[in-house]
């Protein structure tokens, strides 16, 4: 099970979480994005062998997005930030 | 040239001190150039080189695996096969599959052990009620077999499920597929793979793609591997988990994410389950296999992964809906779990066709439950490869159908997952 440090609640087990999927993916402008570019926002990913930054909601605990980085071949995980942080 | 396996020969060896077997298949070195390279030895792969072969005499063929064949998901499923799928598309192509495993050890000279014990698909709500008569109405439509029984019904086909009404998981029914089953993973592995070599495919194992070549034009060109650059005009990405990775290498990107799904097995016991059983609303699945292990498995980890291990939480959550449906389970003994790397696709169903690189196909997405359709995903592969088109079978299981918006949405709509 992955643990997963929580910058407000500390290293908490994994089944506090809800997975979010790649953080990475960015909505295209609605204005002037093509069939091909919404596309690929709904369904390409990268879906990389290695570092993945990815979203999880602490669900059972603060409640909040978190930004996630994880190695999956290795499940190790790196920076941890708040997903409000991130964004900007 | 091999011998052709019969009751009579294995008499014959047995008397002979069984000295006289010799190896299934060919080790061959890899040629430069082929017409026609397949990435991925597994049960796919390895079916669509056998069809290249005996059905369109493209025989000049190379199976390129990074391993050993088999040592993926071919070999690491809970081998359960039915065809009972909600959409049109979805039943024609299972279907078809459904019925070459009927011939199959025949076609291939080998016992797969395809055993049509049977399955059943609990419904444990109202919803799951209406879903599952619904099935099984569009099912009797497709010329699948389905059938409708309630909680008695269900009782009387598998004595072991409670069905008691107080029961966590109460049972009000259940969707049957009588010619569905189960069958040997390794001997559908190892028996393509030697029908495959009989026609004079090379499979190479122990070498690993590690790029892809394309020509001054962008067409594909061949591949280099750890064993040396091996070029062919035409080739095919059969790599289910993997199946992103050899994407990128081509410069293209798939609506793929790579998962772990985890199954287990118990202690061997006595013969107790003659059926499948499948409960999509607890997510839980077994069968026995001929060694008389209880074969389990669940859903995927949430997570996307490149790890043949999963989480203990997940096989907890799997084990207590089993103990609820079987009460009897609650002693047995779990002997061993794993994972293998599942290909999951936004709309459960798989891609088999062109991708954006002229003469290079794939085929993947097959997430949770492509072991049953090894051989007809196999089947369609080789006719598109060989004609240059699609089958009217795999044509709307197209890489565009994702701009298009045609999916075939198998997640919401059938029984998911295996
Ligand atoms: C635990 C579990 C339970 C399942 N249960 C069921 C079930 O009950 N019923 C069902 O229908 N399906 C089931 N499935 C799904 C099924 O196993 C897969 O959909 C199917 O096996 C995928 O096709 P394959 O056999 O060709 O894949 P694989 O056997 O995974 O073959 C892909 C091959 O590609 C090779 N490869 C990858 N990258 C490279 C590279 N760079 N170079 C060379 N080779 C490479 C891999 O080594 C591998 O051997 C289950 C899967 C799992 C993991
Ligand atoms: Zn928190």
């Amino acid at each position: 099970m992955l643990l997963i440090p929580c910058p407000h609640c500390g290293v908490r087990p994994e089944t506090e979480f809800v997975y979010g999927g790649d953080a990475t993916v960015r909505r295209p402008d609605p204005k002037t994005a093509s069939l091909d570019a919404w596309a690929a926002y709904i369904y390409e990913r990268d879906n990389p062998k290695g570092p993945h930054t990815e979203l999880w909601l602490h669900a059972s605990g603060c409640h909040s997005w978190l930004v996630v980085e994880r190695d999956t071949v290795t499940h190790a995980i790196g920076q941890v930030r708040q997903a409000r942080d991130a964004a900007s | 040239m091999q011998d052709r396996f019969s009751a009579g020969r294995i008499l014959r060896e047995a008397l002979g001190g069984n000295a006289g077997w010799r190896p299934w298949r060919r080790n061959p070195e890899p040629k430069p150039r082929y017409d026609v390279i397949i990435v991925g030895g597994g049960g796919h792969g390895l079916a669509t080189a056998y069809y290249l072969a005996k059905l369109h005499g493209i025989a000049n063929v190379a199976v390129i695996e990074k391993g050993w064949i088999g040592g993926g998901n071919a070999g690491r499923n809970t081998t359960i096969v039915r065809s009972n799928y909600l959409w049109d598309e979805s039943a024609a192509i299972y279907e078809h599959g459904l019925k070459l495993w009927e011939g199959l050890s025949a076609d291939l000279n080998i016992n797969v052990m395809f055993s049509q014990r049977g399955v059943l698909n609990l419904a444990h709500t109202l919803h799951d009620v209406r879903e599952g008569m619904r099935r099984v109405n569009a099912n009797q439509l497709n010329g699948v077999d389905a059938e409708w029984l309630d909680a008695p019904g269900v009782k009387a086909f598998c004595p072991l499920i409670d069905i008691s009404a107080d029961a966590r998981w109460p049972v009000l029914g259940a969707t049957l597929q009588r010619r569905g089953g189960t069958a040997r993973h390794d001997a559908v592995v190892w028996g393509y793979a030697r029908a495959a070599d009989r026609l004079g495919v090379d499979i190479i194992e122990n070498a690993e793609v590690t790029a892809i070549l394309r020509d001054g034009q962008g067409r594909f060109d061949g591949v280099e591997t750890t064993r040396g650059t091996i070029k062919a005009r035409t080739g095919a990405l059969v790599a289910a988990g993997h199946s992103s990775i050899l994407a990128a290498m081509a410069g293209f990107r798939l609506p793929i994410e790579s998962h772990p799904l985890q199954a287990l097995v118990s202690e061997p016991l006595k013969r107790l389950l003659d059926c499948v059983v499948m409960s999509n609303q607890v997510h839980v699945y077994v069968s026995q296999s001929d060694k008389g292990e209880l074969v389990m498995g669940a859903g995927i980890d949430a997570y996307t992964s490149y790890t043949q291990r999963g989480a203990l939480h997940v096989i907890e959550d799997q084990m207590a809906a089993a103990c609820a449906l079987f009460p009897m389970f609650s002693r047995v003994r779990v002997m061993r779990t794993w994972a293998g790397i599942v290909d999951v696709c936004p709309d459960a169903s798989p891609i088999i066709g062109a991708t954006p690189v002229p003469g290079l196909y794939i085929n993947c997405g097959w997430g949770t439950g492509g072991f049953k359709a090894t051989p007809s995903s196999g089947w369609t592969l080789a006719h598109t490869i060989a004609t240059g088109a699609p089958h009217p079978l795999n044509a709307p299981f197209a890489l565009k159908r994702f701009e298009t918006g045609a999916l075939i949405d198998e997640h919401g709509a059938a029984a998911v997952a295996h």
